[in-house]
């Protein structure tokens, strides 16, 4: 097979075709390797490690001459740079962790590469996946391998945080990518590029070694090129450990195995809530024919109201800033990364100057924001509210669950956009993440499926929402749209 | 509720992020932004509602109290800017 044909693959042909011996784990490899050192106009790769792919993959070769290969043999994978990686350089996209080497695997990449998987390399993102068009990056914007039809080839967002991993599978540099998401920074990004991606309950996959943003919302899961790939990674990436204290304790279901688009006896819930003004109609008639879609696959439509859905956004940009500002206080020059120390200063001095030249705008912004929302005096006013609307919101869900079994909404409330488009503007930046942190709010799993393209010929995402560890629901309903969607559309490479 | 000049610079010192003034200047008007956006919370009546502490219900859990891991003083040391005769080295504390 030629190279192009191997890293056009999905994450199952590599794996299913590598067990029948149509190709060697060293020729998948060398494919993707190739693809990924001819792709660096698009800036997805902070760090690329073909030795760790190359490794992998001689050691899968070895496993199936001696016929036991673990299940993702051969499959060389994009890993966010979220995720520290043993002897890898690890900065979170940030300038205050430059020349960080972590001495210790995530416990979500160990659980990979002990399944066989090899690494390509750490994959961009938004700094300490604060943004949702990869631009907060230290190092660089993600360009999109997608353009708009119009011929005017603006640059445009892979979206973000999880920008450089979208970008990846997207143009074909890996099969299947690790993202994090924390308020939709693995769905919003998926959607952008025309790919699939899962954000699993949360406690599915160990934060143990994800760079920490917000700990009650952060959750891995994976991207690739469509459903049946998301629940392979998932497997691989889910299951309990010690070393999370909010790790759940329960078995990791066989997803994959289990896996039916038939959705005959299923309810899937209209929210009301979500249709947006000033939606896009383009949008507007996707969500219709997803609806159409899941009818066709057997399931019956209910509308359902989740009331408090306006109130998603403002109670996340209270409860994720107030977590980071405590979660980053651990960048201090001390033990890693940045340090930066003024002639005539002190210790205080160091902390505060270190902080200001190794932490970006944005997370300074959120930093401050969550400073003060904790601080003696505000504390209730804005964070013990912000938890009271939380626990209605999660209470909007549990009401829906009582009539439908998963709900249908788009992905984001627009194609990607161009870059620069909405930098200057925080809170239209933060708009971008409407349909997907209300389940983040409530821990829930979803899934974003890409479902057919705007007039410009980019990319729409449909989203379904699931109850608490009904990923195989969210999985199901997703391959039933994929099923329908016929979606086949890749960008054409200009890199 | 708005912060001003004075409160922005009380803030960057609580963060420990140092800040110019003509920096903490242009920082007031778009924390505002911000704080006046999330103030529609206020709309929603929130009283008797306990807030949410867990998003999946999960019990604490209790392990052995034992050693299991630790002996790598070194390779923590090895990401450290500074370091000497096995501690972690930064600027003189006491004058």
């Amino acid at each position: 097979m030629a190279g192009a044909e191997l890293t056009d693959l999905t994450v199952a042909g590599i794996r299913d075709g590598f067990r029948r011996g149509d190709f060697s784990a060293r020729e998948v490899a060398e494919a993707f390797v190739a693809a990924v050192d001819g792709a660096d106009a698009l800036n997805a790769f902070l760090v690329k490690t073909p030795d760790h792919a190359l490794a992998a993959a001689d050691a899968a070769d070895r496993a199936r001459s001696e016929g036991a290969p673990p299940p993702l043999s051969g499959v060389p994978i994009g890993i966010k740079d979220l995720f520290a990686t043993q002897g890898v350089p690890t900065t979170a996209g940030s300038r205050i962790l430059e020349g960080f080497v972590p001495p210790y695997e995530s416990s979500v990449t160990a659980r990979l590469f002990a399944a066989g998987a090899g690494m390509l390399g750490k994959l961009n993102m938004d700094q300490f996946a604060m943004g949702s068009s990869n631009e907060t990056s230290a190092y660089g914007d993600v360009l999109s391998p997608w353009r708009r039809g119009d011929g005017g080839n603006a640059p445009l967002t892979p979206g973000g945080s999880s920008g450089g991993s979208a970008a990846a599978v997207a143009a074909r540099l890996a099969p299947g990518v690790t993202g994090t998401d924390t308020g939709g920074s693995i769905r919003q990004p998926a959607a952008f590029v025309g790919i699939t991606g899962l954000k699993p309950t949360y406690g599915r996959c160990s934060r143990w070694g994800i760079v920490a943003f917000a700990s009650s919302l952060d959750q891995a899961g994976p991207m690739a090129q469509d459903v049946r790939d998301c629940a392979i990674l998932l497997e691989a990436m889910s299951g309990f450990d010690p070393k999370d204290s909010t790790s759940l304790d329960a078995p990791v279901p066989a997803w994959e195995a289990s896996m039916s688009g038939d959705l005959r006896s299923k309810r899937v819930g209209i929210p009301a809530e979500y249709r947006m003004d000033g939606m896009p109609a383009e949008i507007e008639r996707l969500w219709e024919q997803g609806k159409a879609w899941l009818r066709d696959a057997g399931a019956e439509i209910v509308d359902v109201s989740l009331p408090h859905t306006k109130y998603a956004l403002p109670t996340y940009y209270i409860i994720a800033p107030a977590e980071a500002s405590s979660n980053l206080a651990r960048y201090d020059g001390v033990r890693y990364g940045l340090r930066v120390t003024p002639g005539q200063g002190g210790l205080a001095d160091m902390y505060a100057e270190t902080r200001a030249a190794g932490f970006g705008d944005e997370v300074k912004r959120r930093i401050m924001i969550g400073t003060y929302v904790l601080s003696a005096g505000f504390y209730d006013a804005y964070f013990r509210k912000a938890q009271q609307v939380r626990a209605l919101i999660a209470r909007d869900f549990e009401q829906a669950w009582e009539k439908c079994d998963v709900l249908l909404t788009p992905t984001a409330p627009s194609a990607a956009f161009a870059l620069g488009e909405k930098s200057a503007d925080p809170i239209a930046m933060y708009l971008n993440d409407v349909f997907t942190v209300p389940s983040s709010l409530a821990g829930l799993p979803a899934i974003s499926v890409p479902a057919g393209l705007d007039g410009q010929g980019l990319p729409l995402g449909l989203q379904v929402i699931g109850r608490a560890l009904d990923e195989q629901g969210v999985i199901d309903a997703g391959l039933a749209i994929e099923e329908r969607a016929g979606f086949a559309a890749k960008p054409e490479k200009w890199w | 509720m708005s912060v001003d000049l004075a409160q922005v610079k009380k803030i960057a010192t609580l963060a420990r992020i140092a800040v110019s003034d003509r920096q903490a200047e242009a920082l007031v008007p778009e924390l505002n932004n911000i704080l006046h956006w999330v103030e529609q919370l206020n709309e929603v009546d929130t009283e008797g509602v306990a807030p949410l502490e867990a998003v999946v219900p999960n019990r604490t859990r209790l392990r052995e109290d034992a050693v299991t891991d630790g002996g790598i003083r070194d390779a923590v040391l090895a990401n450290a800017p500074a370091a000497e005769h096995g501690f972690f080295a930064v600027p003189k504390v006491i004058e």
